[in-house]
């Protein structure tokens, strides 16, 4: 607490004012204080998230452009583009755009049967608070916890072997890319509900009763009406996920053994000391390239933003 | 910049207030598709619980409890938990409320630098940090919770704003003014018991993550409680796994308490109902 306590005027003028007109001449002095006093109340964050987040990514830009020596290189940023890491890169954008967009349209479809259920305030806070820990819960754990489901002697492969159908004869296996989409969906679809859910929140039911009212068929009311105002939430959410999908890693490193590499496991790697003296700052320069693939993610989505504003009209 | 940013607003449309329960009048629009869904949802999560159960065995849980290091990485994954959850609501809560009340141009540029977490992953923000933190500081646990502050941003800052917005800030504040409250006591005695119904979802989020976070944790080379089972996996699939699922019983415990309390206190003073993204606060303020 205690940071915004030596905040300006407080006893006097604990309301909303702004900058307001100098009284009479101001000097230049003058206004640069109440400036800083103005902004005085949002140092202490301003102050925690430099160094908290933007000197670390500083650090990492940084160091991917510098040799051990500290002198400037784009031998890190080549080596990161290429060979085994271009390779995780490449697993890393696939797996989480199937792990985005398939928990996104379920997590939708969940979301608003919680949402519109009958009596659904108790549904509501049990979906909402196991949605809160299952969206934590991933790693080792959530690996171990589908290993004894579904591999090859878990439980549900067992009872389908009973049923004469072995997963495992058919090409499935929990250790490849369908396997860790299977798993990364346990993380992916009670986050989407979370994020999801304010969006619903905004979809009146007075708005459905309208559209009715004017003799509109479910699929219009969705196509003009509900679609419309989900689509720009629905697509930031899908952002999100993406984000969450390609920063996971424990999972897929548990499940497969680094059989499908992933910039984040190789990351790890750099930071756990498996490597070549002499290459730390390949790490930093992968680092960066997966700050630049959300920032290309995040473009699309500015794109795929306006191309729906279009759509909207 | 990114559309969820405005989580628990509601987002489009006029400000709630009161909630839209958004239940459709019964019996207008099939259910059964519903039902299906919500089976199907149900299987597919707790199917996995079952089958580890199973394979585990009840008599694993007890050796958990006997192996060596549960307790200390455990008792140290709370720690994490209760000193990330405090600084959390004592940077954000002040600063929000100065924004809302001072520099409320500032409000969009704060959702933008809360939601960065969100899309930066850990395992690069983790190197970053390492690269730069001071000695002393990496060999306490502090780096570890102070890192997680960052993390919980995105939805803590998001729950509180959306309970800001449902109070009436500028009339409270000058109130408590008047009746002579400097900054401190106004944040204390006046908006902290306001805000009880929209920290309550803050700090359940928050809490949740700290206790399931590993990557950061591993990387920092912190035994926390998600590390150790990790790196306990290595002696017996048996215990591991049930070392798995007490991990998603105590992080559940640990939330319905909090939710429970939560709501008891905000019943006391008159809060709304307690929901993890809504606010809705019953009309009793102000007047």
């Amino acid at each position: 607490m205690g940071q915004a306590t030596q905040a300006p005027g407080s006893r006097t003028d604990p309301g909303v004012a702004g900058p307001g007109p100098a009284a009479g001449p101001a000097s230049r002095v003058t206004l640069a204080l109440r400036w800083l006093r103005l902004v005085a109340g949002v140092v202490p964050f301003g102050i925690y998230v430099t160094l908290g987040l933007l000197l670390p990514m500083i650090a990492v830009a940084v160091g991917a452009f510098q040799n051990n020596d500290g002198g400037f290189t784009f031998s890190n940023v080549s080596a990161a583009t290429h060979g085994i890491y271009l390779k995780g890169f490449w697993q890393s954008i696939i797996l989480s755009l199937l792990t985005s967009v398939i928990p996104g349209i379920l997590g939708l479809l969940i979301a608003y049967a919680i949402f519109t259920a009958k009596r659904g305030k108790v549904l509501r806070q049990v979906a909402i608070t196991a949605a809160g820990v299952f969206a934590n819960f991933g790693g080792v754990p959530l690996a171990f916890l589908f290993i004894a489901t579904l591999g090859s002697s878990g439980l549900v492969s067992q009872w389908l072997t009973s049923l004469g159908f072995n997963p495992y004869d058919h090409g499935f296996t929990l250790y490849s890319l369908t396997g860790v989409v299977v798993v990364y969906l346990y993380f992916q679809i009670p986050l989407m509900v979370l994020v999801i859910l304010p969006a619903l929140e905004g979809l009146r039911p007075a708005w459905r009763e309208a559209a009715e009212n004017l003799g509109a068929r479910t699929w219009e009311y969705w196509r003009y009406v509900g679609g419309p105002v989900l689509l720009p939430s629905f697509l930031g959410c899908v952002l999100l996920l993406f984000g969450s999908a390609l920063s996971a890693y424990a999972t897929t490193e548990a499940l497969t053994n680094g059989t499908i590499p992933l910039t984040a496991i190789q990351i790890g790697s750099f930071l756990n000391g498996n490597v070549i003296a002499g290459q730390e700052n390949i790490g930093k320069a992968l680092g960066l390239g997966m700050v630049v693939i959300i920032a290309i993610a995040m473009i699309v989505y500015v794109v795929m933003q306006r191309r729906a504003a279009r759509w909207l009209r | 910049m990114v559309a969820v940013a405005r989580g628990g607003s509601g987002g489009i449309g006029p400000p709630r207030r009161g909630g839209f329960r958004g239940v459709v009048p019964p019996g207008r629009y099939s259910t059964t598709w519903r039902w299906a869904v919500l089976l199907v949802t149900a299987v597919y999560f707790l199917l996995p619980l079952w089958a580890a159960l199973r394979f585990a065995g009840i008599g694993a849980f007890g050796s958990v409890i006997s192996e060596s290091g549960f307790t200390s990485s455990l008792a140290l994954s709370v720690r994490l938990a209760a000193i990330t959850t405090l600084v959390t609501i004592a940077l954000m809560l002040p600063t929000a409320v100065y924004v809302h009340l001072r520099l409320p141009k500032l409000r969009r540029l704060l959702e933008g630098i809360t939601i960065l977490p969100l899309v930066i992953p850990p395992v690069v923000l983790i190197v970053g940090v390492l690269a730069i933190a001071p000695g002393f500081i990496k060999s306490t646990p502090l780096l570890l919770a102070l890192e997680y502050v960052i993390l919980a941003m995105p939805f803590a800052y998001r729950a509180i704003d959306a309970g800001l917005r449902a109070l009436d800030l500028k009339t409270i504040v000058e109130a408590a003014g008047s009746l002579g409250a400097g900054w401190g006591s106004t944040l204390w005695r006046v908006l902290l018991p306001n805000l009880r119904t929209a920290l309550l979802p803050a700090t359940v989020l928050t809490v949740a993550l700290v206790l399931g976070e590993f990557t950061m944790a591993s990387l920092a080379l912190y035994q926390t409680f998600p590390v150790w089972i990790y790196v306990n996996s290595q002696t017996s699939g048996q215990v591991s796994v049930a070392a798995s699922l007490l991990a998603l019983f105590v992080t559940w415990i640990v939330l319905l308490a909090i939710t429970v309390l939560g709501s008891r206190q905000s019943r006391k003073t008159g809060g709304g109902e307690v929901t993890l993204f809504t606010v809705a606060p019953t009309e009793t303020r102000g007047d």
